[in-house]
């Protein structure tokens, strides 16, 4: 993983807690925003932060996805803007965590919000702002007309690129001569991009917004935050961010056996992923290797067997037995569930291409040991397996896969590096057609 | 050192290995013995290793490689090397970077970590740029110039090298994205060509610090590479460079291009296919479209992965049929010589051993005591006596018999400072000594006149009653024969009228619980003898450990000829110096309490006699 998107609760914290560092000595921010999940006690909620009593409100869900104006999920006013207490906010959000909703064609629960204090302010007083990395360096976007509509008044939203090597005076100058005129206090506005724009490079942002940004004498409202942040420089900023997770965002409702493969996934140093497709498919996939999964997936789609692919999913970097055998047993649970409505065995594709060091024989192990477990159900549902796999002792994991499934009274076919990787998708899907 | 620039590699390159890691480049050693070249690592850098140099193989002889604490210092004595591979962590993996690039000799830079931060990765690249460096990676297993040099672990086992023909130079050029499908990659293009001239895996990396366009300039420039293999993925834009330059004419050599993740068109955004940077943030990116590019400026795209090595082989027929390209000759490969310890695992050779074991085993999971694992001898309350019963004789001692060891640790384990062994351990302690040389001091005074009674005792009352001696002829064997005093009889202080209470004990103990003391009998039978002579000529302690050994091994079943066999070993004077060991210690680590200074002995205790050699 590299970037990572974090919640408008994380961003505005970690900006605060770095605020005296950069911009403290010009300008003031005061960070009053409460995370809400399905844990969260309402009624202590307050305790903590007696404002929620005390301000008008706004709430709006925090789960990586933008245009949440746009698509009516920005709680403000009851009757007018500026009139939302506590209760509403909390009867809001209730109401809103039971309702399924479509994000961007994406159905799912909402499960995470942030309050925050209603600022009232005047349009002139919003500005944009955003930073993201390039290849070439990075892009400073700035913009006098902030808001929803943003996007529509882009031809207004100046942008200049700072090579990686600019030195702070170069860095003052590019932006400086590139503030847009329709900006009225130049200098004020100038002082916080590059302030901030130090901040959030030496903070390691991918992506940085603040829309609308409100600026009112030397006090900041960050109204709308939208950031991204490489997690790979955890070692080096992870002080700095202080306690920071990486939510998988707003998407479809996981599985069980997803979650299971995802928790196992996380306590491994080996790399275990599942997504369940189509539990109705006839074609089930166990993978090695993340290049290799996705030319399976490639090629059982090419041959226009798509709607039977029932799952995607790799194992790689070494996964024990025992990470192993779990990975199979889930997917061959639920391959064994239900017989396929047309009657025909279901396929199940063991691929991989040749391995550099991992050693085949001891992943086929933990193959092996869920064969044995499900070997009843495997038969009763009907199965054709297929294995095409090389590397470090595959002549030993091939020999005895095929050996222990043949004992099992399943039918396997067996292929080394002699075969091409793909071949065997081919091989099941045209005795498919004979058949 | 003098190779075009379109070469990175050839068969002289030399290379720094950042990074200890043995088994790499044992690897890399193995394939330049394979392929007949010079050792390519020539130094390796490991700021915190204590060590000065590694051996490795080349062959089966052994070589010496140096190891540097840094970059800039092994590049000094190695000014040959012109390649960094830089296998420090993410962590380190960017200053590591920087420092080569400081160095002038150092034109190439391979990064293998994964999870380097984007921004770190994207200066590394610009400034090798700025600089003319070449750097490939981050998180990539590097690549291989066949025949020449290879980068660490590319190509996996040495069998699938020669399998796949990347022990000697084919006519294709590979770039791929993928670490993990390169070998697979390779193993097509020997299949259905004459295998690889050159393959860079540039890395999963979204700031990768050379790109695909980058190393197919290259190969365009190679007359060893006639036409070329890309393997791509959804995401990003570094297809299109390489689309642009064959649309501008600057690549004319065949290009076969492919790029995975064609699924994701059936999935939209909700599925992440592949890695997480494989994702397509436009259209552009999306595999199908870069496939339908690549395909308009004439880059040979298959309709799919299964097709593409049927391209490969039409290509290179087409090439030959041209006589473009030569067929290769196969070198000779030489056998590679197996790793002793894995050909030993798999069964395949055998190696008599030099030593036997039959006590203990370190092996398993937990290492055992006579094949008991020691949390057994824990949690079944074995007693020391019981260990020692375990590792000296192999036997799981009745408890009458580890209860009588117990007690004779505890009445050897010390007799005051002024015994030879105490004192010396004492004096070696003063003169500023460790615990193990004073405790050695100490033990090595132990023998025939100071604690070696009790084998003597055993020895000699044991001969004396299996040849049925009578308690008066043995004492007068001893005193004309062997021409010695009996050894455990007479004490300093102790008499019969002043009995050794710990005798007392010991006998009592035999008495109570070994089956049979017959040997015990017939020594009391002897000190009848010596003590009718003199008070003091007691059975002492020594001689009543010494013959109750001898009743305990009987009892456990060994025979005299055993027996015989355990003294003349110093079994029994064992239980003497494990004991006394005990007491040893305590000795040393009291004068180190007290800090007592070196001791030097007064010279009024000394009668000094000293007189000039005769005529001298």
């Amino acid at each position: 993983m590299a970037q990572r998107g974090i919640r408008e609760f994380d961003g505005k914290r970690i900006i605060a807690k770095n605020w005296k560092d950069y911009l403290g000595d010009v300008f003031e921010y005061q960070f009053r925003s409460v995370l809400v999940g399905p844990e969260t006690d309402f009624e202590k909620l307050p305790e903590e932060n007696p404002w929620l009593l005390e301000t008008p409100l706004v709430a709006k869900p925090d789960m990586l996805f933008g245009k949440r104006g746009k698509l009516g999920l920005v709680l403000f006013k009851i009757n007018k803007p500026g009139d939302v207490n506590y209760q509403d906010a909390v009867n809001w959000i209730k109401q809103k965590m039971q309702e399924e909703v479509e994000i961007n064609g994406v159905k799912g629960h909402l499960t995470h919000f942030l309050i925050e204090p209603f600022i009232p302010h005047k349009p002139e007083e919003e500005y944009y702002i955003a930073f993201s990395m390039g290849d070439e360096g990075d892009t400073v976007y700035m913009s006098a007309f902030g808001g929803i509509d943003v996007e529509e008044n882009w031809d207004k939203v100046s942008e200049v690129l700072i090579p990686p090597n600019a030195t702070d005076e170069e860095i003052e100058n590019l932006i400086k001569s590139n503030i847009p005129k329709e900006i009225e206090d130049k200098e004020k506005y100038g002082d916080f991009v590059i302030r901030a724009y130090k901040m959030q490079r030496d903070l390691h942002f991918v992506y940085f917004e603040v829309n609308p940004l409100v600026m009112v004498g030397n006090k900041v409202y960050l109204l709308d935050f939208v950031g991204k942040v490489d997690d790979t420089a955890s070692f080096v900023a992870g002080k700095k961010w202080g306690e920071l997770d990486f939510p998988s965002g707003f998407g479809r409702d996981l599985t069980p056996e997803e979650k299971y493969i995802k928790e196992l996934d996380e306590k491994s140093g080996s790399s275990l992923k599942l997504t369940i497709l189509n539990p109705e498919g006839r074609i089930w996939t166990l993978v090695a290797g993340g290049g290799a999964s996705v030319v399976y997936a490639d090629t059982v789609a090419d041959m226009s067997y798509v709607s039977e692919l029932a799952n995607y999913g790799e194992y790689s970097g070494n996964p024990t037995r025992t990470e192993t055998r779990e990975y199979v047993k889930t997917v061959l649970d639920l391959l064994t569930r239900n017989k396929h409505p047309s009657g025909k065995p279901k396929i199940l594709l063991i691929g991989g291409a040749i391995a550099n060091f991992t050693d085949v024989a001891k992943t086929f192990d933990g193959i092996i040991d869920a064969f044995k477990e499900y070997a009843e159900k495997m038969r009763q549902v009907g199965i054709r397996i297929y294995v095409r796999r090389g590397g470090p002792n595959y002549e030993v994991g091939l020999k005895k896969i095929k050996q222990v499934a043949t004992e099992l009274g399943l039918p396997i076919e067996v292929y080394g590096p002699e075969l091409h990787m793909t071949d065997i998708v081919r091989k099941a899907l045209e005795e498919e057609k004979v058949a | 050192m003098n190779k075009p620039d379109y070469l990175l590699f050839d068969k002289n390159t030399k290379a720094i290995f950042w990074n200890l890691n043995t088994a790499a480049i044992q690897r890399m050693l193995d394939y330049d013995y394979v392929v007949g070249r010079s050792p390519s690592i020539t130094a390796i850098v490991a700021p915190t290793s204590e060590r000065s140099f590694e051996k490795f193989f080349y062959g089966t002889r052994e070589i010496v490689i140096p190891i540097y604490r840094s970059t800039k210092e092994a590049a000094k004595f190695h000014p040959e090397a012109d390649v960094l591979l830089n296998f420090a962590s993410f962590r380190t993996a960017y200053p590591v970077t920087l420092e080569a690039f400081e160095i002038p000799q150092i034109k190439t830079v391979i990064i293998t970590a994964e999870g380097i931060p984007e921004r770190y990765a994207r200066d590394m690249r610009i400034k090798a740029k700025q600089r003319g460096k070449w750097i490939i990676g981050p998180a990539t297993v590097g690549g291989i110039t066949p025949g020449a040099f290879r980068i660490a672990n590319t190509g996996g086992t040495i069998e699938n090298i020669i399998a796949s023909k990347l022990h000697r130079a084919g006519s294709v050029g590979l770039a791929t994205r993928s670490g993990g499908l390169f070998n697979e990659l390779s193993n097509i293009i020997s299949r259905n060509a004459d295998g690889v001239a050159e393959g860079i895996a540039i890395g999963g990396d979204r700031f990768p610090g050379t790109d695909f366009l980058d190393h197919i300039l290259r190969f365009e420039q190679n007359p060893q590479v006639k036409f070329m293999v890309l393997l791509g993925e959804v995401g990003g834009e570094a297809e299109y460079r390489v689309i642009e330059a064959v649309k501008n004419g600057l690549i004319k050599k065949p290009v076969i291009g492919w790029c995975i993740g064609t699924i994701s068109k059936f999935f939209g955004g909700e599925v992440q296919f592949g890695h997480a940077g494989a994702k397509a943030g436009a259209d552009r990116e999306t595999a199908d479209a870069k496939n339908r590019a690549m395909r308009e400026v004439g880059i040979h795209v298959p309709n799919n992965f299964n097709e593409l090595p049927h391209v490969i082989k039409g290509i290179y027929e087409m090439l030959r049929g041209e006589g473009k390209i030569a067929p290769v000759v196969e070198p000779e490969v030489p056998p590679i010589p197996e790793d002793i310890n894995k050909a030993i695992k798999e069964g395949k050779v055998r190696k008599g051993t030099n030593f036997i074991c039959t006590i203990s085993d370190d092996r398993g999971e937990e290492a055992t005591y006579c094949g008991l694992p020691i949390s057994e001898v824990i949690e079944k309350g074995l007693s020391i006596a019981d260990v020692v019963g375990l590792l000296w004789f192999k036997r799981k001692f009745p408890t009458w018999a580890s209860g009588f060891i117990d007690m004779v640790i505890k009445v050897v384990a010390d007799h005051g400072p002024a015994v030879s062994g105490a004192h010396n351990t004492r004096v070696t302690a003063r003169a500023g000594k460790d615990l193990m040389s004073s405790l050695a001091t100490g033990i090595l005074t132990i023998g025939p006149r100071f604690g070696g009674a009790i084998d003597g005792a055993a020895k000699y009352f044991k001969m004396a009653f299996e040849k049925k001696m009578s308690p008066a002829d043995f004492v007068e064997y001893m005193k004309s024969v062997e021409k010695i005093p009996i050894p455990g009889i007479g004490h300093r202080i102790k008499s019969t009228k002043n009995p050794d209470k710990r005798v007392e004990l010991l006998k009592d103990y035999a008495r109570r619980n070994f089956p049979k003391i017959e040997l015990l009998g017939y020594a009391l039978e002897v000190e009848k003898v010596t003590t009718s002579k003199k008070e003091n000529l007691i059975l002492n302690v020594d001689g009543t450990i010494g013959v109750l050994l001898v009743d305990m091994f009987r009892e456990l079943g060994y025979t005299d000829k055993d027996i015989d066999g355990l003294i003349e070993a110093g079994a029994f004077n064992a239980f003497f110096v494990l004991g006394r060991s005990i007491g040893f210690i305590g000795h040393y680590l009291d004068e180190k309490r007290l800090d007592m200074p070196m001791y030097r002995h007064p010279t009024d205790d000394i009668l000094y006699d000293v007189k000039r050699p005769e005529g001298f």
